[in-house]
Protein backbone atom coordinates (compact mmCIF):
# COMPACT_ATOMS: atom_id res chain seq x y z
CA UNK A 1 0.00 0.00 0.00
CA UNK A 2 1.34 3.39 -0.95
CA UNK A 3 0.04 5.27 2.08
CA UNK A 4 1.68 2.87 4.53
CA UNK A 5 5.05 3.45 2.87
CA UNK A 6 4.64 7.18 3.38
CA UNK A 7 3.69 6.56 6.97
CA UNK A 8 6.79 4.45 7.57
CA UNK A 9 9.04 7.09 6.02
CA UNK A 10 7.44 9.74 8.22
CA UNK A 11 7.91 7.57 11.30
CA UNK A 12 11.58 7.04 10.46
CA UNK A 13 11.96 10.81 10.26
CA UNK A 14 10.36 11.37 13.67
CA UNK A 15 12.47 8.61 15.23
CA UNK A 16 15.56 10.29 13.79
CA UNK A 17 14.43 13.58 15.36
CA UNK A 18 14.10 11.83 18.72
CA UNK A 19 17.34 9.86 18.68
CA UNK A 20 19.92 11.52 16.43
CA UNK A 21 20.63 14.51 18.75
CA UNK A 22 21.53 12.17 21.62
CA UNK A 23 23.58 9.90 19.37
CA UNK A 24 25.52 12.86 17.98
CA UNK A 25 26.06 14.15 21.53
CA UNK A 26 27.43 10.76 22.55
CA UNK A 27 29.61 10.44 19.43
CA UNK A 28 31.36 13.73 20.14
CA UNK A 29 32.18 12.65 23.69
CA UNK A 30 34.75 10.36 22.03
CA UNK A 31 36.21 13.13 19.88
CA UNK A 32 39.92 13.90 20.29
CA UNK A 33 39.35 17.60 19.61
CA UNK A 34 37.82 20.13 22.01
CA UNK A 35 35.97 21.64 19.05
CA UNK A 36 33.05 20.26 17.10
CA UNK A 37 35.31 18.85 14.39
CA UNK A 38 35.99 15.13 14.36
CA UNK A 39 39.71 14.46 14.93
CA UNK A 40 39.82 10.83 15.92
CA UNK A 41 38.78 8.62 18.80
CA UNK A 42 39.76 9.49 22.36
CA UNK A 43 38.69 8.75 25.92
CA UNK A 44 40.33 11.93 27.19
CA UNK A 45 37.02 13.61 28.17
CA UNK A 46 35.98 10.61 30.25
CA UNK A 47 39.36 10.69 32.00
CA UNK A 48 38.89 14.41 32.72
CA UNK A 49 35.35 13.84 33.98
CA UNK A 50 36.51 11.24 36.51
CA UNK A 51 39.45 13.43 37.54
CA UNK A 52 37.11 16.35 38.30
CA UNK A 53 36.54 16.35 42.07
CA UNK A 54 33.45 18.59 41.93
CA UNK A 55 31.82 16.27 39.40
CA UNK A 56 32.66 13.08 41.26
CA UNK A 57 31.47 14.47 44.57
CA UNK A 58 28.20 15.69 43.05
CA UNK A 59 27.67 12.25 41.50
CA UNK A 60 28.01 10.65 44.95
CA UNK A 61 25.60 13.23 46.39
CA UNK A 62 23.09 12.41 43.65
CA UNK A 63 23.46 8.70 44.33
CA UNK A 64 22.90 8.98 48.10
CA UNK A 65 19.97 11.35 47.65
CA UNK A 66 18.37 9.04 45.09
CA UNK A 67 18.88 5.95 47.25
CA UNK A 68 17.44 7.58 50.38
CA UNK A 69 14.47 9.20 48.68
CA UNK A 70 13.73 6.03 46.69
CA UNK A 71 13.70 3.94 49.88
CA UNK A 72 11.31 6.31 51.66
CA UNK A 73 9.06 6.96 48.64
CA UNK A 74 8.84 3.27 47.71
CA UNK A 75 7.90 2.20 51.23
CA UNK A 76 5.30 4.92 51.77
CA UNK A 77 4.07 4.66 48.17
CA UNK A 78 3.61 0.89 48.21
CA UNK A 79 1.65 0.95 51.47
CA UNK A 80 -0.41 3.84 50.09
CA UNK A 81 -1.13 2.03 46.82
CA UNK A 82 -2.29 -1.00 48.79
CA UNK A 83 -4.49 1.19 51.00
CA UNK A 84 -6.00 2.95 47.98
CA UNK A 85 -6.61 -0.38 46.27
CA UNK A 86 -8.55 -1.58 49.32
CA UNK A 87 -10.65 1.48 49.94
CA UNK A 88 -11.32 4.82 48.38
CA UNK A 89 -9.49 7.90 49.65
CA UNK A 90 -10.45 10.50 47.05
CA UNK A 91 -8.75 13.46 48.74
CA UNK A 92 -5.39 11.70 49.02
CA UNK A 93 -5.67 10.29 45.48
CA UNK A 94 -6.58 13.73 44.15
CA UNK A 95 -3.73 15.39 45.99
CA UNK A 96 -1.21 12.85 44.67
CA UNK A 97 -2.55 13.40 41.16
CA UNK A 98 -2.21 17.15 41.64
CA UNK A 99 1.40 16.74 42.77
CA UNK A 100 2.06 14.94 39.50
CA UNK A 101 0.68 17.71 37.25
CA UNK A 102 2.06 20.65 39.24
CA UNK A 103 4.82 22.37 37.25
CA UNK A 104 8.21 21.48 38.75
CA UNK A 105 9.14 25.10 39.26
CA UNK A 106 6.02 25.63 41.41
CA UNK A 107 6.80 22.53 43.51
CA UNK A 108 10.35 23.82 43.89
CA UNK A 109 9.58 27.34 45.08
CA UNK A 110 6.79 26.16 47.38
CA UNK A 111 9.16 23.68 49.06
CA UNK A 112 11.76 26.44 49.33
CA UNK A 113 9.15 28.65 51.01
CA UNK A 114 8.26 25.80 53.41
CA UNK A 115 11.89 25.23 54.37
CA UNK A 116 12.61 28.92 54.88
CA UNK A 117 9.52 29.18 57.06
CA UNK A 118 10.58 26.18 59.18
CA UNK A 119 14.11 27.57 59.51
CA UNK A 120 12.71 30.58 61.32
CA UNK A 121 11.90 28.29 64.23
CA UNK A 122 14.62 25.66 63.95
CA UNK A 123 18.34 26.16 63.53
CA UNK A 124 18.61 24.19 60.30
CA UNK A 125 19.96 24.86 56.84
CA UNK A 126 19.35 23.67 53.31
CA UNK A 127 21.32 20.49 52.67
CA UNK A 128 21.05 16.82 51.78
CA UNK A 129 18.04 16.31 54.05
CA UNK A 130 15.97 19.05 52.39
CA UNK A 131 16.79 17.65 48.95
CA UNK A 132 15.91 14.10 50.01
CA UNK A 133 12.53 15.14 51.43
CA UNK A 134 11.75 17.19 48.32
CA UNK A 135 12.54 14.17 46.14
CA UNK A 136 10.34 11.94 48.29
CA UNK A 137 7.50 14.43 47.78
CA UNK A 138 7.58 14.25 43.99
CA UNK A 139 8.55 10.56 43.66
CA UNK A 140 5.64 9.40 45.80
CA UNK A 141 2.96 9.74 43.12
CA UNK A 142 5.08 7.83 40.57
CA UNK A 143 5.43 4.92 42.99
CA UNK A 144 1.73 4.86 43.88
CA UNK A 145 0.68 4.81 40.21
CA UNK A 146 3.10 2.04 39.26
CA UNK A 147 2.24 -0.19 42.22
CA UNK A 148 -1.52 0.32 41.88
CA UNK A 149 -1.30 -0.72 38.23
CA UNK A 150 0.29 -3.96 39.42
CA UNK A 151 -2.31 -4.47 42.15
CA UNK A 152 -5.09 -4.23 39.57
CA UNK A 153 -3.76 -7.40 37.96
CA UNK A 154 -3.65 -9.19 41.33
CA UNK A 155 -6.50 -11.51 42.28
CA UNK A 156 -7.94 -10.22 45.56
CA UNK A 157 -9.50 -13.59 46.34
CA UNK A 158 -6.03 -15.00 47.08
CA UNK A 159 -5.76 -12.61 49.97
CA UNK A 160 -9.27 -13.44 51.17
CA UNK A 161 -8.36 -17.13 51.07
CA UNK A 162 -5.32 -16.46 53.26
CA UNK A 163 -7.48 -14.63 55.77
CA UNK A 164 -10.11 -17.39 55.71
CA UNK A 165 -7.31 -19.76 56.61
CA UNK A 166 -6.47 -17.66 59.65
CA UNK A 167 -3.94 -15.06 58.48
CA UNK A 168 -4.28 -11.59 59.94
CA UNK A 169 -4.69 -8.70 57.54
CA UNK A 170 -1.02 -7.77 57.97
CA UNK A 171 0.12 -11.36 57.41
CA UNK A 172 -2.01 -11.61 54.28
CA UNK A 173 -0.40 -8.45 52.94
CA UNK A 174 3.15 -9.44 53.84
CA UNK A 175 3.04 -13.11 52.88
CA UNK A 176 0.59 -13.19 49.96
CA UNK A 177 0.04 -9.82 48.31
CA UNK A 178 3.48 -8.23 48.66
CA UNK A 179 5.41 -11.15 47.10
CA UNK A 180 2.91 -11.18 44.22
CA UNK A 181 3.28 -7.48 43.47
CA UNK A 182 7.03 -7.34 44.17
CA UNK A 183 8.04 -6.90 40.49
CA UNK A 184 5.77 -3.85 40.40
CA UNK A 185 7.30 -2.50 43.59
CA UNK A 186 10.84 -2.90 42.23
CA UNK A 187 9.80 -1.29 38.95
CA UNK A 188 8.36 1.63 40.94
CA UNK A 189 11.59 1.95 42.92
CA UNK A 190 13.67 2.03 39.73
CA UNK A 191 11.37 4.69 38.32
CA UNK A 192 11.59 6.80 41.48
CA UNK A 193 15.38 6.43 41.46
CA UNK A 194 15.54 7.62 37.85
CA UNK A 195 13.28 10.60 38.46
CA UNK A 196 15.28 11.55 41.54
CA UNK A 197 18.74 11.29 40.02
CA UNK A 198 17.75 13.34 36.99
CA UNK A 199 15.93 16.21 38.70
CA UNK A 200 17.43 19.65 38.27
CA UNK A 201 14.65 22.24 38.70
CA UNK A 202 13.41 21.35 42.20
CA UNK A 203 16.82 20.25 43.47
CA UNK A 204 18.57 23.47 42.49
CA UNK A 205 16.08 25.45 44.58
CA UNK A 206 16.28 23.39 47.78
CA UNK A 207 19.95 22.30 47.74
CA UNK A 208 22.54 23.79 50.08
CA UNK A 209 26.23 24.42 49.50
CA UNK A 210 27.19 20.89 50.56
CA UNK A 211 24.55 19.09 48.53
CA UNK A 212 25.18 19.97 44.88
CA UNK A 213 23.91 17.17 42.67
CA UNK A 214 25.22 15.91 39.33
CA UNK A 215 22.50 17.65 37.26
CA UNK A 216 23.33 20.95 39.01
CA UNK A 217 27.00 20.67 38.06
CA UNK A 218 26.14 19.57 34.51
CA UNK A 219 23.81 22.58 34.22
CA UNK A 220 26.54 24.99 35.33
CA UNK A 221 29.05 23.46 32.91
CA UNK A 222 26.55 23.55 30.04
CA UNK A 223 25.86 27.20 30.82
CA UNK A 224 29.54 28.08 30.78
CA UNK A 225 30.13 26.85 27.24
CA UNK A 226 31.45 24.08 25.06
CA UNK A 227 33.18 21.26 26.84
CA UNK A 228 33.19 17.69 25.62
CA UNK A 229 33.37 16.72 29.31
CA UNK A 230 29.65 17.56 29.49
CA UNK A 231 29.09 15.24 26.52
CA UNK A 232 30.96 12.48 28.34
CA UNK A 233 28.94 12.81 31.57
CA UNK A 234 25.72 13.12 29.57
CA UNK A 235 26.48 9.92 27.71
CA UNK A 236 27.17 8.03 30.93
CA UNK A 237 24.03 9.43 32.56
CA UNK A 238 21.77 8.52 29.63
CA UNK A 239 23.23 5.01 29.45
CA UNK A 240 22.81 4.50 33.19
CA UNK A 241 19.23 5.81 33.28
CA UNK A 242 18.40 3.92 30.08
CA UNK A 243 19.42 0.62 31.65
CA UNK A 244 17.33 1.34 34.76
CA UNK A 245 14.29 2.24 32.66
CA UNK A 246 14.53 -0.84 30.48
CA UNK A 247 14.80 -2.95 33.65
CA UNK A 248 11.77 -1.18 35.13
CA UNK A 249 9.73 -1.74 31.95
CA UNK A 250 10.67 -5.42 31.86
CA UNK A 251 9.53 -5.87 35.45
CA UNK A 252 6.25 -4.07 34.84
CA UNK A 253 5.42 -6.27 31.87
CA UNK A 254 6.33 -9.53 33.59
CA UNK A 255 3.37 -11.45 34.90
CA UNK B 1 -9.89 -4.26 60.11
CA UNK B 2 -10.30 -0.76 58.79
CA UNK B 3 -7.76 0.60 61.22
CA UNK B 4 -4.87 -1.21 59.54
CA UNK B 5 -5.90 0.17 56.18
CA UNK B 6 -5.81 3.67 57.61
CA UNK B 7 -2.28 3.01 58.86
CA UNK B 8 -1.26 1.92 55.37
CA UNK B 9 -2.25 5.32 54.06
CA UNK B 10 -0.74 7.29 56.94
CA UNK B 11 2.91 7.67 55.78
CA UNK B 12 1.99 8.81 52.28
CA UNK B 13 -0.77 11.03 53.62
CA UNK B 14 1.65 12.71 56.04
CA UNK B 15 4.37 13.16 53.41
CA UNK B 16 1.93 14.50 50.84
CA UNK B 17 0.38 16.86 53.37
CA UNK B 18 3.61 18.27 54.81
CA UNK B 19 5.64 18.43 51.60
CA UNK B 20 2.97 19.25 49.03
CA UNK B 21 -0.21 20.74 50.49
CA UNK B 22 1.37 22.83 53.27
CA UNK B 23 3.93 24.38 50.88
CA UNK B 24 1.10 25.31 48.52
CA UNK B 25 -0.80 26.89 51.41
CA UNK B 26 2.31 28.90 52.34
CA UNK B 27 2.62 30.06 48.73
CA UNK B 28 -1.03 31.10 48.79
CA UNK B 29 -0.45 33.13 51.98
CA UNK B 30 2.76 34.70 50.62
CA UNK B 31 1.04 35.74 47.40
CA UNK B 32 -1.29 37.92 49.48
CA UNK B 33 1.46 39.55 51.56
CA UNK B 34 3.85 42.44 50.93
CA UNK B 35 7.42 42.21 49.79
CA UNK B 36 10.00 42.36 52.59
CA UNK B 37 12.84 44.88 52.41
CA UNK B 38 15.51 42.16 52.56
CA UNK B 39 13.54 39.56 50.63
CA UNK B 40 10.94 37.38 52.29
CA UNK B 41 7.48 38.66 53.11
CA UNK B 42 5.87 41.21 55.41
CA UNK B 43 2.46 42.33 56.49
CA UNK B 44 -0.03 43.84 55.55
CA UNK B 45 -2.17 41.63 53.36
CA UNK B 46 -2.55 42.97 49.84
CA UNK B 47 -3.67 42.03 46.33
CA UNK B 48 -0.83 44.02 44.82
CA UNK B 49 1.07 40.99 43.50
CA UNK B 50 -1.95 39.82 41.52
CA UNK B 51 -2.51 43.32 40.15
CA UNK B 52 1.07 43.34 38.87
CA UNK B 53 0.21 40.39 36.63
CA UNK B 54 -1.78 42.85 34.52
CA UNK B 55 1.33 44.98 34.05
CA UNK B 56 2.04 45.01 30.27
CA UNK B 57 5.48 43.48 30.92
CA UNK B 58 4.16 40.44 32.75
CA UNK B 59 0.96 40.25 30.71
CA UNK B 60 3.25 40.07 27.68
CA UNK B 61 5.25 37.21 29.18
CA UNK B 62 2.03 35.38 29.95
CA UNK B 63 0.81 35.78 26.36
CA UNK B 64 4.20 34.71 25.00
CA UNK B 65 4.18 31.60 27.19
CA UNK B 66 0.72 30.80 25.86
CA UNK B 67 1.75 31.31 22.23
CA UNK B 68 4.95 29.24 22.58
CA UNK B 69 3.06 26.43 24.33
CA UNK B 70 0.27 26.41 21.76
CA UNK B 71 2.70 26.31 18.83
CA UNK B 72 4.68 23.49 20.50
CA UNK B 73 1.48 21.53 21.09
CA UNK B 74 0.37 21.86 17.45
CA UNK B 75 3.81 20.77 16.23
CA UNK B 76 3.75 17.78 18.61
CA UNK B 77 0.38 16.79 17.17
CA UNK B 78 1.62 17.09 13.58
CA UNK B 79 4.71 15.01 14.37
CA UNK B 80 3.04 12.65 16.81
CA UNK B 81 -0.19 11.64 15.06
CA UNK B 82 1.37 9.85 12.08
CA UNK B 83 3.94 8.27 14.41
CA UNK B 84 1.22 6.97 16.75
CA UNK B 85 -0.69 5.64 13.74
CA UNK B 86 2.45 3.93 12.46
CA UNK B 87 3.03 2.27 15.85
CA UNK B 88 -0.62 1.22 16.19
CA UNK B 89 -0.47 -0.48 12.78
CA UNK B 90 2.87 -2.18 13.19
CA UNK B 91 1.57 -5.44 14.61
CA UNK B 92 3.89 -7.52 16.75
CA UNK B 93 6.58 -4.88 16.90
CA UNK B 94 4.37 -2.18 18.39
CA UNK B 95 5.81 -2.54 21.90
CA UNK B 96 9.34 -2.11 20.61
CA UNK B 97 8.37 0.95 18.58
CA UNK B 98 6.50 2.47 21.50
CA UNK B 99 9.47 1.92 23.81
CA UNK B 100 11.69 3.66 21.27
CA UNK B 101 9.53 6.76 21.81
CA UNK B 102 9.34 6.45 25.59
CA UNK B 103 12.98 5.58 26.28
CA UNK B 104 14.46 9.03 25.57
CA UNK B 105 11.58 10.52 27.53
CA UNK B 106 12.68 8.84 30.75
CA UNK B 107 16.35 9.56 30.28
CA UNK B 108 17.59 12.90 31.53
CA UNK B 109 15.58 15.93 30.44
CA UNK B 110 18.59 18.11 31.18
CA UNK B 111 20.83 16.08 28.88
CA UNK B 112 18.25 16.17 26.11
CA UNK B 113 18.09 19.96 26.39
CA UNK B 114 21.89 20.18 26.41
CA UNK B 115 21.95 18.08 23.22
CA UNK B 116 20.21 20.94 21.41
CA UNK B 117 22.62 23.50 22.86
CA UNK B 118 25.40 21.34 21.48
CA UNK B 119 23.79 21.23 18.03
CA UNK B 120 22.55 24.81 17.77
CA UNK B 121 25.12 27.13 19.28
CA UNK B 122 27.49 29.30 17.22
CA UNK B 123 30.29 26.77 17.53
CA UNK B 124 27.80 23.90 17.51
CA UNK B 125 27.59 21.04 15.06
CA UNK B 126 25.10 22.55 12.61
CA UNK B 127 26.94 25.85 12.26
CA UNK B 128 30.33 24.11 12.06
CA UNK B 129 29.14 21.84 9.26
CA UNK B 130 27.45 24.64 7.32
CA UNK B 131 30.54 26.85 7.66
CA UNK B 132 32.84 24.05 6.54
CA UNK B 133 30.64 23.38 3.52
CA UNK B 134 30.72 27.06 2.63
CA UNK B 135 26.94 27.40 2.77
CA UNK B 136 27.22 30.28 5.23
CA UNK B 137 30.02 32.69 6.08
CA UNK B 138 28.99 33.51 9.61
CA UNK B 139 27.33 31.26 12.15
CA UNK B 140 23.54 31.39 12.08
CA UNK B 141 21.95 32.58 15.34
CA UNK B 142 20.16 29.30 15.98
CA UNK B 143 20.26 29.28 19.77
CA UNK B 144 18.81 31.68 22.34
CA UNK B 145 15.56 32.54 20.56
CA UNK B 146 11.88 31.53 20.50
CA UNK B 147 12.45 28.97 17.76
CA UNK B 148 15.03 27.11 19.84
CA UNK B 149 12.63 27.04 22.80
CA UNK B 150 9.79 25.64 20.68
CA UNK B 151 12.17 23.03 19.25
CA UNK B 152 13.32 22.03 22.73
CA UNK B 153 9.74 21.77 24.02
CA UNK B 154 8.56 19.69 21.05
CA UNK B 155 11.58 17.43 21.45
CA UNK B 156 11.03 17.11 25.18
CA UNK B 157 7.30 16.49 25.27
CA UNK B 158 6.54 14.63 22.03
CA UNK B 159 6.17 11.32 23.94
CA UNK B 160 3.34 12.89 25.98
CA UNK B 161 1.45 13.30 22.70
CA UNK B 162 2.31 9.93 21.19
CA UNK B 163 1.31 7.77 24.15
CA UNK B 164 -2.38 8.77 24.51
CA UNK B 165 -2.76 8.97 20.71
CA UNK B 166 -1.40 5.46 20.35
CA UNK B 167 -3.74 4.16 23.06
CA UNK B 168 -6.75 5.59 21.21
CA UNK B 169 -5.68 4.60 17.71
CA UNK B 170 -4.80 1.08 18.75
CA UNK B 171 -8.35 0.47 19.95
CA UNK B 172 -10.01 1.70 16.75
CA UNK B 173 -11.81 -0.95 14.74
CA UNK B 174 -10.04 -1.28 11.41
CA UNK B 175 -13.18 -2.50 9.66
CA UNK B 176 -14.66 1.00 10.01
CA UNK B 177 -12.12 2.34 7.50
CA UNK B 178 -12.63 -0.63 5.22
CA UNK B 179 -16.35 0.10 5.34
CA UNK B 180 -15.70 3.75 4.51
CA UNK B 181 -13.50 2.69 1.59
CA UNK B 182 -16.08 0.15 0.39
CA UNK B 183 -18.70 2.85 0.43
CA UNK B 184 -16.50 4.92 -1.84
CA UNK B 185 -14.75 7.30 0.51
CA UNK B 186 -11.32 8.32 -0.68
CA UNK B 187 -8.51 7.83 1.88
CA UNK B 188 -8.39 11.53 2.75
CA UNK B 189 -12.17 11.76 3.22
CA UNK B 190 -12.18 8.55 5.28
CA UNK B 191 -9.44 10.02 7.43
CA UNK B 192 -11.18 13.34 8.05
CA UNK B 193 -14.69 11.97 8.48
CA UNK B 194 -14.06 8.67 10.23
CA UNK B 195 -10.66 8.39 11.80
CA UNK B 196 -10.13 11.94 13.04
CA UNK B 197 -13.42 12.17 14.99
CA UNK B 198 -12.82 8.74 16.52
CA UNK B 199 -9.32 9.68 17.65
CA UNK B 200 -10.45 12.87 19.37
CA UNK B 201 -10.03 11.47 22.92
CA UNK B 202 -6.35 10.78 22.23
CA UNK B 203 -5.84 14.14 20.52
CA UNK B 204 -7.44 15.93 23.46
CA UNK B 205 -5.52 14.06 26.15
CA UNK B 206 -2.19 14.32 24.32
CA UNK B 207 -2.63 18.02 23.56
CA UNK B 208 -3.52 18.92 27.12
CA UNK B 209 -0.59 16.96 28.54
CA UNK B 210 1.85 18.65 26.18
CA UNK B 211 0.34 22.09 26.71
CA UNK B 212 0.41 22.01 30.51
CA UNK B 213 3.99 20.72 30.43
CA UNK B 214 5.02 23.55 28.11
CA UNK B 215 3.22 26.31 29.99
CA UNK B 216 5.02 25.31 33.20
CA UNK B 217 8.39 24.84 31.49
CA UNK B 218 11.41 26.37 33.15
CA UNK B 219 14.56 24.55 32.07
CA UNK B 220 13.97 24.71 28.30
CA UNK B 221 13.46 28.50 28.02
CA UNK B 222 16.21 28.99 30.59
CA UNK B 223 18.83 27.10 28.56
CA UNK B 224 17.65 27.51 24.96
CA UNK B 225 15.88 30.87 25.11
CA UNK B 226 17.50 34.27 24.92
CA UNK B 227 17.11 37.07 27.43
CA UNK B 228 13.85 38.03 25.70
CA UNK B 229 12.43 34.51 25.62
CA UNK B 230 11.36 34.13 29.17
CA UNK B 231 8.22 32.23 30.15
CA UNK B 232 6.14 32.27 33.35
CA UNK B 233 8.29 29.55 34.91
CA UNK B 234 11.37 31.73 34.59
CA UNK B 235 9.56 34.69 36.17
CA UNK B 236 8.68 32.48 39.15
CA UNK B 237 12.27 31.28 39.54
CA UNK B 238 13.66 34.79 39.23
CA UNK B 239 11.37 36.24 41.91
CA UNK B 240 12.53 33.61 44.40
CA UNK B 241 16.25 33.80 43.64
CA UNK B 242 17.33 36.98 41.85
CA UNK B 243 14.67 39.65 42.31
CA UNK B 244 13.70 38.44 45.79
CA UNK B 245 10.08 39.47 45.38
CA UNK B 246 8.50 36.40 46.98
CA UNK B 247 4.88 37.63 47.00
CA UNK B 248 4.96 38.24 43.25
CA UNK B 249 6.70 34.91 42.60
CA UNK B 250 4.07 33.21 44.73
CA UNK B 251 1.24 34.92 42.83
CA UNK B 252 2.76 33.81 39.50
CA UNK B 253 3.06 30.24 40.83
CA UNK B 254 -0.57 30.14 41.84
CA UNK B 255 -1.76 31.57 38.53
CA UNK B 256 0.30 28.91 36.75
CA UNK B 257 -1.13 26.21 38.96
CA UNK B 258 -4.71 27.47 38.52
CA UNK B 259 -4.19 27.53 34.75
CA UNK B 260 -3.03 23.92 34.74
CA UNK B 261 -5.95 22.77 36.88
CA UNK B 262 -8.57 24.65 34.85
CA UNK B 263 -7.19 23.26 31.58
CA UNK B 264 -7.20 19.71 32.93
CA UNK B 265 -10.74 20.11 34.22
CA UNK B 266 -11.96 21.58 30.92
CA UNK B 267 -10.30 19.22 28.50
CA UNK B 268 -10.12 15.87 30.20
CA UNK B 269 -13.37 13.97 30.46
CA UNK B 270 -14.29 12.13 33.60
CA UNK B 271 -12.18 9.04 34.01
CA UNK B 272 -9.32 10.32 31.88
CA UNK B 273 -7.98 12.31 34.79
CA UNK B 274 -7.99 9.34 37.12
CA UNK B 275 -4.52 7.95 37.08
CA UNK B 276 -5.06 6.58 40.55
Amino acid sequence: MKSSRWLSAYAVGVYAFLHVPLLVLAAFSFNASKFTVWQGFSLEWYRLAFANDVLVESAWNSLWIALASTAIATTAGTLCAYGLWKRKAPILAGSLYLSLVTPEIVTGVSLLALYQWIFRFLRLQLGMHTVILAHVAFCLAYVVITVIARLRTFDASLEEAAMDLGATEWQAFRLVTLPAILPGVIAAALLAFTVSIDDYVITSLVAGVDSETLPMVVYQMARRGVSPVVNAISTLLVLFLGILIVASERLQQRT
Amino acid sequence: MNRLRTWFLAPARTLNFVFFLVPLAIILAYSLMSRGIYGGVEMPWTFESYQRLFDPLYGGILMRSFAISLLSTVLCLVLGYPLALFIARSGARRNLYLNLVMLPFWTSFLVRTYAWMFLLRDTGLINTVLLAMGVIREPLPLLYNDGAVVLGLVYGYLPFMVLPLYTTLERLDKSLFEAAADLGARPFVAFVQVMLPLSMPGIRAGSILVFISCIGAYLTPDLLGGSKTIMIGNVVQNQFTGARDWPFGAACSLVLMALVMILLKLFLRKGEDQLL
